[in-house]
């Protein structure tokens, strides 16, 4: 178990290289001269000369990549062309909402999902299956922007109870951090509560039909207790899976989330950036979020493992 | 504890006039109908009949385990101790499962859940039944594992099933029906899975368990061989309804129904018929093959090699039938599977038509792979269930250039060859029973035009007599298309019928090698003398 943990974690690193290699490249070999189009329209050939050399471009390009390698090990992405701020420092401050709406959305989005998908499929066929999957459609099928709109209007204009904007940290005011999370979670959440109650329902579906569920009620197992304990940890692997990959899409559902919140967060980062052609900042967070998917993924791989004692790498 | 049931009164389990409605949908109106059985403590009761005789039904009922809203007890009694289960709470039956009435099953490797240890599942009864702390249970559920002579319970408790072998999951399921003494056991088909061997073994250690601890046993099987060696007494079941019961020498010796007489007889005997010998020419031959696996290491072997299959040398005629028998692990469908190059061997040859094509590249194999066709054990997966059987027997003839129409021709043909009618063609798997979906396996095969049949267990998951139909089927289509037989088994009855000659193998090598009738006759290895003892009810076959 141990060594499978280290190798698993050992098999990212080349990973993590060709991904820094591919976003190394990236700038380097997009047609044209970065420098030509960061310095715009009306810039002088002096102007271009020192943008390049600022950027490093001058040198030749192993040089180039030796250099870009050492400032990334010592976490130094570069500097922001348009704040002239450290993109390391700009993708810290923006770190923190982002992490903790993701966190919160998946929390809140597994707690019900999970349960209503297994509620589903014990009640399988009947009125109750039926309601609970025509929600999970609608869920899927209600736009982001729309639904948070619409809880704005309800509880932060209408009854006043939340507010509509912002963004509090957990660290200084825990309930201002509460009252701000709650509609933006709700909000990400719909669509991976469809998702993981759907993908819930039909795998414990048919882990129920198996030989060892009758098996646990022939002992006078409790209903509850044959649904959670010997149902949903069989039917845990594409459950688990499912889970990462919303992880992974949750960045991008987070962008529209956190414009219509206004929470200063890392999607927000991302569409700011690209907007002012922020080229270290764009490159700082690809490297960022595909770090993020890579041991996303090797968590989940680690977590099949404790599922399923029958998966061994 | 459970406390609340009745002092041991005279009969465990008393059923009278039981009868399960079927859905309005079904083929016939109860799946059990007018069903009386009773059991003694200390009494094994079989309860014998082929698949949909209504024998599980009746334990699911008794276990108050039937599906809910498919199968309803419309009228009857069943008494437990005095209890009518019928009449009991929901609650109240759970309170009785595990603890007054317990059950094995016949697939001990899915009636376990992968995903526990097994003394996690022990001791689940436990836990639901007592107030026992987990050291008591621990130790409740070791002194129970060394009840039922599992090695080294202390290593075993933490282990999944997926570790074990499927004689020792038995075992576990046994030790679990067991640990908290049960009034009945219900034991549904148990050793249907199992080797011989093992069969054996499971077989003495139910008799064994029920004999100190006084309990009444409910044995479902469709064996008259486990029959003969285990039942005190025997219910005969045929579509629902009891046809005949009686002491077991009673039915066994002097069956009075013509079902019973039928089943019977339908059980192959250990006697093989005199064949002559063939003269056909060679159409298969191996020469050292072997099959090494590199194993992963599970609970109690530490990655190591495995041979599969050691330096066998086969050779099979043109309409000959090889047997090559063995248990589990002896490498029997290594073999086969090695000759239709599914897998790719290890060492050694593999010669047809004068090519070696153990070492050949997929791309130059594919003109022999209409050489050889195989039919699997399990008709219920071994066709696509999404695909009609028309599309599943012309598939591989219009791969190998047919046209569709020529192939649909062919396949009606075959269809007719194997008693079914070709307007089944259209229809899916699902729609057919067992013999049926075998036979269509068969017609599959045929439609290749193959030279060499494997039939790696391919009469196993059947019943007896349908069992029967379908060996005499593929004798039939043997001597019509002159076919060069390789068939696969783990029962001796089944060889001794359809085989010329047979080899035996043990841990994935042939210990012993002859005509049918001789190895019957004087088997020399000691493995193959243990088959013949271990084989269910041989006393019995001898006799009749």
């Amino acid at each position: 178990m141990v060594s499978f943990i280290v190798r698993r974690v050992l098999s990212t690193l080349p990973v993590m290289i060709i991904v820094a290699i591919v976003v190394f490249a990236m700038l380097r070999l997009t047609p044209g001269d970065p420098a030509v189009v960061i310095a715009g329209d009306q810039a002088t050939a002096e102007q271009i000369a020192r943008i390049r050399s600022n950027l490093g471009l001058d040198l030749p390009i192993h040089v180039q990549f030796v250099t870009w390698i050492g400032q990334l090990l010592q976490g130094d992405l570069g500097i922001s062309i348009f704040t002239n701020m450290p993109v390391s420092t700009l993708i810290a401050q923006r770190l923190e909402p982002t992490l903790m709406l993701s966190l919160t959305t998946i929390c809140f989005s597994v707690l019900v999902a999970v349960p209503l998908g297994v509620w589903a499929a014990w009640r399988s066929g009947t009125w109750t299956d039926r309601v609970i999957m025509v929600f999970s459609v609608l869920g899927f099928s209600f736009p982001v922007f729309v639904l948070g709109y619409l809880l704005i209007y309800e509880f932060g204009l209408t009854l006043k109870w939340l507010p509509t904007q912002g963004y509090k940290s957990p660290f200084s005011d825990p309930v201002g951090f509460v009252r701000s999370i709650i509609m933006p979670t709700i909000t990400l959440s719909m669509i991976y509560i469809a998702l993981v109650t759907r993908i819930t329902r039909a795998s414990v579906l048919e882990v129920l039909s198996e030989d060892y569920i009758r098996t646990a009620r022939a002992k006078g197992q409790i209903e509850r207790k044959v649904l959670f304990r010997h149902a949903l940890k069989n039917a845990a692997v594409p459950i688990a899976t499912i889970i990462g990959i919303g992880i992974a899409l949750l960045i991008g559902g987070a962008v529209v989330t956190e414009t219509v919140f206004n929470i200063p967060g890392l999607g927000r980062l991302v569409v700011d950036a690209i907007l002012r052609r922020d080229y270290p900042i764009i490159q700082g967070l690809i490297l960022v979020f595909s770090f993020t998917y890579i041991i996303i993924n090797m968590l989940i791989d680690i977590a099949y493992t404790f599922f399923d004692p029958r998966i061994r790498y | 504890m459970n406390t609340a049931h009745t002092p041991a009164s005279e009969t465990i389990l008393s059923i009278r006039d039981l009868s399960v409605a079927l859905p309005a949908s079904g083929d016939r109106s109860y799946a059990v109908q007018d069903l009386t059985l009773t059991i003694h403590p200390g009494e094994i009761v079989c309860v014998v009949g082929e698949s949909g005789s209504g024998k599980s039904v009746t334990a699911q009922a008794v276990m108050g385990l039937l599906p809910k809203g498919q199968l309803q007890p419309s009228s009857g009694t069943i008494l437990l101790e005095g209890e009518d289960l019928l009449a009991a709470s929901p609650d109240r039956l759970r309170d009785l499962r595990g603890s007054r009435m317990a059950m094995i099953f016949q697939e001990p490797m899915t009636a376990l859940n992968p995903v526990l240890t097994v003394g996690d599942q022990v001791a689940e009864v436990l836990h639901i039944h007592t107030t026992l702390d987990a050291a008591a249970c621990r130790a409740r559920v070791l002194e129970m594992m060394r009840a039922v002579h599992l090695p080294d319970p202390e290593r075993m408790i933490d282990a999944y099933p997926h570790q074990l072998s499927g004689g020792q999951r038995q075992r576990i399921m046994i030790a679990q029906a067991l640990i908290l003494d049960p009034a009945l056991l219900i034991a549904d088909e148990p050793t249907t899975a199992l080797d011989v061997t093992t069969q054996a073994q499971i077989l003495k250690l139910i008799r064994e368990m029920q004999v100190r601890r006084g309990t009444g046993v409910l044995f479902i099987t469709h064996d008259f061989g486990v029959v003969a060696d285990i039942a005190d007494r025997v219910v005969v079941m045929q579509h629902g309804k009891l046809v005949e019961s009686g002491t077991r020498d009673e039915i066994i010796l002097r069956p009075q129904h013509p079902y019973t007489k039928m089943l019977i007889a339908s059980v192959p005997s250990l006697t093989p018929p005199a064949r002559a010998p063939v003269t056909g020419p060679v159409a298969l031959e191996t020469t050292k093959l072997s099959k090494i696996y590199q194993s992963g290491g599970g609970w109690f072997d530490k990655g190591r090699i495995v041979r599969a299959a050691h330096e066998v040398n086969l050779s099979l005629r043109r309409g000959e039938t090889l047997g090559v028998v063995g248990e589990s692990g002896s490498g029997k469908s290594t073999v086969a599977r090695c000759i239709a190059r599914l897998i790719d061997p290890s060492e050694g040859g593999i010669w047809l038509e004068g090519e070696n094509i153990a070492t050949l590249p997929q791309a130059r194999l594919r003109k022999h792979r209409k050489t050889v066709q195989v039919i699997f054990q399990d008709p219920f997966r071994s066709l696509n269930p999404r695909r009609t059987v028309g599309q599943s027997i012309i598939e591989g003839p219009t791969n190998f250039g047919l046209s569709e129409q020529e192939a649909l021709e062919r396949a009606r043909d075959l269809m007719a060859l194997v008693g079914l009618s070709p307007d089944a063609l259209s229809r899916y798997p699902h729609q057919f029973s067992g013999g049926q979906r075998q036979r269509i396996s068969i017609a599959r095969a045929l439609a290749m035009q193959p030279h060499i049949l494997i039939a790696d267990e391919a009469v196993s998951a059947l019943d007896v007599s349908v069992q029967a139909q379908v060996l005499e089927l593929l004798d039939q289509i043997r001597v019509k298309f002159d076919l060069a037989l390789l068939f696969i088994t783990h029962d001796l009855r089944v060889a001794a019928q359809i085989c010329d000659r047979l080899m035996v193998m043990q841990k994935g090598e042939v210990v012993e090698e002859g005509a049918t009738v001789d190895i019957f006759k004087n088997p020399q290895h000691p493995y193959t003398k243990a088959l013949f003892d271990a084989a269910p009810g041989h006393d019995f076959a001898r006799s009749h």
